[in-house]
């Protein structure tokens, strides 16, 4: 069971939480032209690196608050998380 | 019966405690402070069950949790458990166990034949011998496989243990209570640590309980006694025992299960059976110990073969001889210490050491005590069948290939030792790269991964000095980062008996003629000739090799056969060890039980229940409850003996026809608040919602990005800028996070705040003709016209003293309101409304009802919103706005979801006005179409109409549009059925809606 900081709590276990996915993906502005290209990938393609990944989690059973974690998908280990107005 | 093979004396045991246990119907005794083995072994059994494969006879071969022979069935409180190790259950008064894998028992078996057969049981054979013929697979081969596999029979009654979970948080794990594990959890707890110190055995103190060896001016043994009753007083420290470390994963995690009650003959009603521990640790010292390792010999599986450490430890700690004429075969100092031992306690050993002329302290004590030892001897095969009686034994040449005459000596026992394992399983699930030592031949622990360290033989330092001086600094060191405070220890002096190098030989050749099996894994049974004709057809790796022979895949996890194999497929390969490399450890290091694993979340708390204010009043009027999610609604109100079909019938029909009241607190609610509210209900519904007014309601659907409808419902503006959502009730936690995203992430400049409101209300759908009647002598201050609380319309109100708010929306298609108060309130507010409506021929209806009511009235719900539908499937293609955008409005142009044919939803009535269609029936064409017939599309609901007295479906279906008036056919393959159908429109009663605006 992965070890993750909240950004807003503090180190709590993984049952605490729940996974967003990708958080380098911008949802298209509202109102704006999009292409079918553009919006497929937005709304369907994710990449998925051996690696480093920055990714959204809410703290569910804490604060409710949505941030972001960077973590190494294949060992699991956290660099830092994020409040998601922070940039890395 | 007596205890032939107990010593008179020595031993940890209680001898004045004697206790009675059973094993396959025979009555023994032994004292407390044995294990099953231990006292079966004092009463001359050695025969304990047979093989995984070839049914050979079983005996012990180990003394702990390495054991991979002696699994027996353990009956305890009418409990049957399967697969529990003799070496590890502990006698208690009572005790019965049963041998496993015997029929029709142990002495004899039948299943025995495979031995002689074993030519057709060769590497691989599950892959190869039962391919053929196809036809024999059910009825031949399945049942034998079935009857020969396993260790045991798993109960089919309930479990009636109580099992628990417990999280637990530490500065320094330390897993073994060895010399190791003691040293660096006192020096850590001497520096103010958290500390967890875990030990899987019932006795502290692993390997000092049976050396001898002298620390300061105490005995091994005396010290670690001392050591454990210091840790146990200090506030700071929990000393487990009995409690197995068996997984090490993320982030330092790690899983204990301590067994509590497993040693006693029964568990006290609230105390667990076992306990399974979480456990954080800031730092993890791995204080694991070593595993000895067998020696490969003929026939080096028969009852009496064990290790010699085994053989030593049942000497020490139970005072019990594994034989009273023992063979010590040895290619290391160790099976000395076993051998003089014996010597001590008046029986005389014989010792062949595959060593040509050792030289160290142990060796040359062995002489001098007159033992026998033969040099450059090994063992070419044990003789006897159901006990070892004899060994065949031969000088062998130096360079180990040559074996000299065969002679044939008298023995009960042969106690090998092939040197050590550490046992690194533990390191390795952290993820540790592990590396091959050449000088113990064996893996060692390398670069730490997480925040393990590794002490002790477990890391393969084999002196008790180094052991103590380097458990001492690391538990110190580490305990010092984290507490910043450091105690002066003085590391005691040792004496022990300093060892010479061990002979890196581990495997007899056959002699010429003779065709012995040779065994690597004891519990699968897979011998040098099952790897050797594997590597000769061809698998190389050694996770394929494992896999095709199933060595090391036993529930032992091959403790004792790893890296005997790794040797075999190293030397036959002509590879050295590490290119061959390991197989991967996982979690668990031993079996776990399911029950623990569980812990206490069975039955009723497998999850939490929920109940709305009004649940004792439904259940005192004979609700039928059902579950809906989490929550227990009723789903009709049983009157006399009325079925499910009656009772829901009768519901909907006096909704129909007069009033009825629901139980709607189960929906989700939000509460949403700030100046840019309407702003974001306008992004996150497909319809507009700036110019809702307040004190009114609006429905509204929202989409998921990819325009799959998510969720439905309405919202109401309670004042200027604050909203009230209500979502169905198997959506709202997912609502809430969608909302809290789109806020949070996406659009954080949006001054809004969104809550659950959910357990704060309780709600009452009050819905039928007679509604209003109801409604205004529950408000008889309140105008609750057609035109003062108009449809969709929102109003506070006074309900005898009880804030409530009163919304006129509707879900059963008739005039309705749903009235809210604070939970609290509920049940006064339910109560109000039956002894109101009375003279209104009031009912109460559950989910069963309320489903009839919505399906014949076409409103779409959770089983066509099932995820796979966008708002056209189901016809609400009207809410979706074309001037705004909208969460997912840029999908709903894909040409699959504009395709002229596109699916919708339909009504669907049987022809005969009769028959009722199956939930999930596929419509179709041609009832007589060649398979697969192509369907059109499912049934998503059915329901029988109380309007027009006969079942009506909702389906969506193919180009639903233009199929109206067509006759088609539902078939359900799963209850065989197939009924004429003809397609109608979704809105089977009051298609205009004018009854909700009446
Ligand atoms: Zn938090």
């Amino acid at each position: 069971m992965l070890h993750i900081k909240c950004p807003h709590c503090g180190l709590r276990s993984q049952n605490e939480f729940s996974y967003g996915g990708d958080a380098t993906v911008k949802r298209p502005e509202l109102n704006k032209e999009v292409s079918d290209q553009d919006w497929d990938n937005f709304v369907y393609l994710r990449k998925s690196p051996r690696g480093k990944h920055l990714e959204l989690w809410q703290h569910i059973s804490g604060c409710r608050q949505w941030f972001k974690v960077e973590r190494d998908t294949l060992t699991h280990e956290i660099f830092r998380t994020l409040k998601a107005n922070e940039e890395i | 019966m007596s205890q032939n093979f107990r010593l008179d004396k020595g031993g940890l045991i209680d001898r004045s405690k004697s206790i009675s246990f059973k094993f396959n119907g025979k009555n023994y005794s032994g004292y407390e402070g044995d294990t099953l083995a231990s006292a079966l072994i004092a009463n001359g059994v050695h025969l304990v069950g047979r093989s995984f494969k070839y049914h050979r006879p079983r005996g012990f071969f180990g003394a702990g949790v390495d054991e991979p022979y002696a699994m027996v069935q353990l009956i305890r409180d009418n409990e049957s458990i399967p697969n529990v190790r003799a070496t590890e259950q502990e006698l208690f008064e009572g005790l019965e166990a049963k041998s496993v894998n015997c029929w029709p028992n142990v002495d004899f078996d039948i299943g025995a034949i495979n031995n002689f057969l074993n030519r057709f049981f060769p590497a691989g054979f599950y892959y190869k011998t039962f391919m053929w013929p196809r036809s024999f697979w059910y009825k031949v081969y399945e049942p034998i496989i079935r009857k020969a596999a396993g260790f045991g029979v798993v109960s089919a009654n309930h479990d009636q243990e109580r099992y628990e979970h417990k999280y637990e948080y530490c500065d320094l794990l330390v897993t073994g209570s060895g010399p190791s594990g003691l040293a660096s959890a006192y020096a850590a707890a001497q520096n103010g640590a958290r500390v967890i110190l875990a030990e899987d055995k019932s006795r502290f103190g692993g390997s000092l309980l049976t050396s001898e060896v002298s620390i300061g001016n105490q005995s091994g043994h005396e010290w670690a006694e001392n050591i454990i009753s210091e840790l146990k007083s200090m506030p700071n420290v929990t000393v487990k025992n009995r409690s197995q470390v068996f997984g090490y994963y993320d982030h330092n995690m790690l899983v204990m299960s301590e067994r509590i009650s497993d040693h006693l003959p029964k568990t006290n009603k609230y105390t667990p059976k076992q306990r399974l521990w979480y456990i954080r640790a800031k730092e993890v010292l791995i204080s694991s110990g070593s595993i000895e390792r067998p020696l490969v010999f003929g026939n080096n599986d028969t009852p009496g073969v064990m290790l010699s450490s085994a053989a030593k430890e049942y000497l020490k700690i139970f005072g019990v001889l594994v034989g009273k004429k023992p063979l010590i075969f040895t290619n290391n100092d160790s099976g000395y210490e076993t051998a003089i031992e014996f010597k001590k306690n008046g029986i005389d050993p014989i010792v062949l050491d595959t060593r040509k002329d050792p030289s160290s302290e142990i060796v040359n004590e062995a002489k001098s005590l007159n033992i026998d030892i033969k040099f450059s001897y090994v063992v070419v095969a044990a003789k006897g069948y159901k006990k070892v009686k004899s060994a065949d034994i031969a000088k062998i040449s130096e360079d180990k290939k040559q074996l000299s005459q065969i002679e044939n000596i008298n023995c009960d026992c042969i106690c090998v030792s092939g040197f050590w394992t550490p046992t690194i399983h533990l390191a390795s699930q952290s993820g540790n790269k592990t590396k091959f030592n050449e000088e113990i031949d064996a893996f060692i622990p390398g670069q730490s991964k997480q925040n393990e360290t590794v002490l002790g033989s477990a890391k393969g330092i084999f002196t008790l000095e180094e052991t103590l001086k380097t458990s001492f600094e690391k538990g110190s060191e580490l305990s010092k980062k984290i507490t910043n405070k450091e105690s002066n220890i003085s590391v005691p002096s040792v004496v022990e008996k300093k060892h010479t190098n061990h002979d890196k030989f581990w495997c007899v050749p056959l002699p010429e003629g003779k065709n012995y099996k040779r065994f690597l894994d004891f519990q699968n049974d897979v011998s040098v000739s099952d790897v050797e004709l594997a590597l000769r057809e061809g698998y190389r790796s050694i996770e394929h090799v494992k896999r095709y022979t199933t060595l090391g895949m036993a529930t032992d996890q091959g403790k004792t056969s790893n890296l005997n194999g790794l040797q075999l497929v190293s030397d036959v390969e002509n590879k050295v060890v590490p290119q061959v490399g390991h197989t991967t450890f996982r979690p668990p290091y031993t079996p776990v039980s399911i029950g623990a694993i569980v812990g206490r979340e069975i039955g009723k708390h497998s999850k939490p229940t929920r109940k709305s204010p009004m649940h004792e009043w439904h259940e005192k009027n004979n609700a039928v409850f059902v579950d809906a999610g989490v929550w227990l609604r009723p789903r009709y109100y049983k009157q006399g003996n009325e079925n499910l079909f009656e009772g829901s019938k009768r519901e909907a029909k006096n909704v129909r026809q007069n009033v009825g009241v629901c139980d709607v607190t189960t929906l989700g609610k939000i509460d949403i608040k700030g100046p840019d509210a309407a702003e974001l209900l306008n992004r996150v519904y497909t319809n507009a919602w700036l110019k809702l007014p307040v004190g009114k309601a609006r429905y509204g659907v929202m989409l998921r990005e990819d325009g799959i409808v998510m969720d439905d419902g309405t919202t109401t503006r309670i004042s200027e800028n604050h909203y009230h959502m209500t979502t169905t009730t198997a959506q709202a936690a997912n609502v809430l996070s969608h909302l809290e995203y789109y806020l949070q992430l996406v659009w954080p400049e949006l001054n809004v705040n969104v809550v659950s409101s959910t357990e704060q209300w309780a709600g009452a759908a009050i819905a039928g003709p007679k509604s209003r009647d109801v409604l205004q002598k529950l408000f008889p201050d309140l105008d609750v016209s057609n035109e003062g609380l108009p449809f969709m319309g929102y109003v506070e109100g006074n309900l005898f003293g009880v804030n409530a708010k009163i919304f006129r929306i509707s879900f059963s298609g008739e005039l309705a309101y749903e009235v809210n108060v604070e939970s609290d309130n509920g049940n006064f507010m339910w109560e109000k409304i039956m002894e109101i409506g009375k003279e209104f021929n009031i009912q109460p209806y559950g989910t069963e009802a309320l489903s009839t009511l919505r399906i014949e009235m076409g409103h779409v719900a959770g089983s066509e919103l099932d995820g796979r539908t966008i708002p056209y499937d189901n016809s609400l293609e009207g809410l979706v706005s074309k001037k705004k955008d909208f969460i997912g409005k840029r999908s709903l142009s894909k040409s699959a979801y504009v395709a002229p044919d596109r699916q919708k939803v339909v009504g669907v009535v049987p022809l005969d006005k009769k028959t009722s269609i199956p939930e999930g029936s596929y419509i179709v064409k041609d009832a007589k179409a060649k398979l697969p017939n192509p369907k059109l599309g499912h049934v998503s609901a059915s329901c029988w109409s109380v309007e027009h007295d006969n079942p009506f479906s909702l389906a969506i279906i193919k180009d639903g549009k233009n199929m109206i008036g067509q006759k088609l056919f539902a078939m359900s393959p799963l209850k065989n059925k197939t009924i004429p159908v003809e397609i109608v429109s979704s809105h089977y009663v009051d298609p205009k809606g004018e009854r909700v605006r009446s």
